[in-house]
């Protein structure tokens, strides 16, 4: 089953994100993705994510097909203009891939080709739009395609953005531009999330909330301070540096947050960063 | 304004590949301002080539060097025309005004990178304030630029990097689209906001960009062309 009939069964779904390989040597990639097999509705691939140079996430969606693991393909607008967007999705549907996450996408001065020139010739709205566009059979300029494209569209939303107007309103626009479900950034407070949710589950879509596996405490004031929009909680961070084995105890948290989730949520979407052999264990204790 | 900022000097002197006789030109406009293409800075420039074995034959100060009558009227003077090369104290546009007035053998070099189109907050200050993209947006900004105060140039919202209203890409700045949605929020015009603005038409900035407000020097008039309809 795939991942929009998973959600649409009223089953609580679980997605994880996997990172591709800085090379091209594919196998630890896959090793990691075998291992979540059964066990998550669908794997996102991340688009060079914190704008660091790696395999391409298309490439990547293509050899998870081959494996049996249904993948959602991540875009983002940093490295492409809008003839590569609509080309590149384009051929992503042509090899098999049936979700698309559009994203902003990090500023290449967050990675490791800060010299690069930042495209953004479209943003994440209109990505949705386009990609919309390609499902009607229709290019950015309305012009008629051979063969379509039916891809079931996700996109971001940062429950904990503050403030947080601006970004209910940028959430609205990507709803109307044809956004079908959302994986959000990662929750650290429930509650808000719970409101959140309240309002945005009456609008159609499905919602999987963001669960980034803590790793250690180090990790959590790494992010903190090095990550955008990240605010890993004080409790969080003291549970971490009390504990013998940080990382049980990250994937303790972290499942308590999915169980917390099931309660309300349509679904969870995973987030172990370079760990995703932990995913299960998250999953199991959750 | 245009902002500029100094070359570093041993880039400027391999530029200029072992020719010794220079002349300076430099800006009454912005470079002065910007204190790299003043009169001070003119000063500074001849003392460190001499220092380093080059000989300054003079220098222009004209006050707008990207004006193409300064330029030639400068180029007129014997010092000028018979130096091994002129070294430009101004922005890009200054360099290539002198350079289209020199003779086509003589290398005209710029001593300063031009970096952007600024608002002057005071004497000192300069803040990006418009990208020159030939389509603004402002009436649906509240007049905050999105091209141009957002590092991404999103058109639709704030990124998923805001943090606590801040740029994720310049953290000591202000969410462009924070203060945009605050401004339209002041002015009871966040329905502006709400409205999804579409991708940037690109072909209206393709370069080199012209404004011909009127005919080139010694051309004659369209309406005075025989057979041209009135």
């Amino acid at each position: 089953m795939g991942l929009k009939d998973e959600l649409h069964s009223g089953r609580f779904t679980i997605t994880a994100e996997i990172c591709p390989p800085k090379g091209t040597d594919t196998e630890v990639f896959l090793q990691k993705a075998r291992l979540l097999k059964g066990h998550i509705a669908a794997a996102n691939v991340t688009d060079s994510q914190r704008a660091v140079m790696r395999l391409s996430s298309l490439a990547c969606s293509a050899l998870l097909i081959r494996e049996g693991i249904e993948p959602v393909f991540q875009m983002t607008c940093r490295d492409r203009n809008r003839i590569a967007l609509q080309s590149d999705i384009m051929g992503a549907w042509t090899l098999g891939v049936k979700n698309i996450l559009a994203l902003t996408g990090d500023h290449v001065l967050a990675g490791d080709h800060r010299e690069a020139k930042a495209v953004f010739d479209v943003d994440s709205v209109q990505l949705v739009s386009l990609i919309e566009g390609l499902n009607n059979g229709r290019n950015m300029n309305g012009v008629a395609l051979r063969g379509k494209t039916g891809f079931y569209t996700g996109a971001v939303v940062a429950p904990e953005a503050n403030p947080f107007e601006p970004e209910e309103i940028k959430f609205e626009k990507k709803i109307a531009a044809g956004a079908r479900f959302f994986q959000t950034q990662a929750i650290y407070d429930m509650d808000n999330f719970k409101r959140f949710f309240a309002t945005a589950a009456k609008k159609d879509v499905k919602i999987l909330g963001g669960i980034l596996l803590l790793k250690s405490a180090k990790m959590a004031h790494y992010l903190n301070a090095n990550v955008p929009g990240v605010k890993v909680p004080h409790p969080f961070i003291v549970e971490l540096e009390g504990a013998k084995d940080p990382l049980a105890k990250g994937i303790e948290i972290a499942s308590r947050q999915v169980r917390e989730l099931k309660k309300f949520c349509h679904g969870a979407h995973i987030m172990a960063i370079g760990h995703e052999e932990s995913v299960v264990a998250i999953i199991e204790g959750a | 304004m245009i902002i500029t900022k100094n070359k570093d000097i041993n880039a400027i002197i391999k530029s200029l590949e072992g020719r010794k006789k220079i002349y300076l030109f430099g800006c009454k406009s912005c470079a002065e301002q910007c204190h790299t293409g003043g009169e001070a800075e003119l000063k500074e420039m001849s003392a460190s080539l001499e220092e380093r074995g080059f000989t300054v034959t003079g220098h222009s100060l004209v006050p707008e060097t990207c004006y193409r009558q300064y330029a030639l009227k400068e180029y007129k003077n014997a010092a000028c025309k018979t130096s091994d090369a002129v070294l430009v104290l101004a922005c890009g546009a200054g360099v290539r005004t002198v350079a289209d007035a020199a003779d086509e053998s003589q290398p005209v070099l710029p001593a300063l990178d031009s970096i952007f189109l600024a608002t002057v907050e005071r004497q000192g200050r300069f803040f990006e304030g418009c990208s020159l993209c030939a389509e603004c947006v402002l009436a649906d900004t509240g007049s905050i630029c999105p091209h141009t105060d957002c590092p991404k140039g999103l058109l639709n919202g704030p990124c998923g990097g805001v943090a606590d209203g801040m740029c994720e890409v310049n953290v000591e700045n202000e969410c462009a689209w924070v203060r945009i949605y605050e401004r339209l929020k002041k002015q009871d015009r966040l329905h502006l906001m709400k409205k999804t603005a579409p991708p940037k038409d690109h072909s209206l900035s393709v370069k080199p960009r012209r404004v011909l407000l009127r005919n080139p020097v010694g051309a004659v008039p369209a309406s005075k062309k025989k057979g041209s309809r009135p």
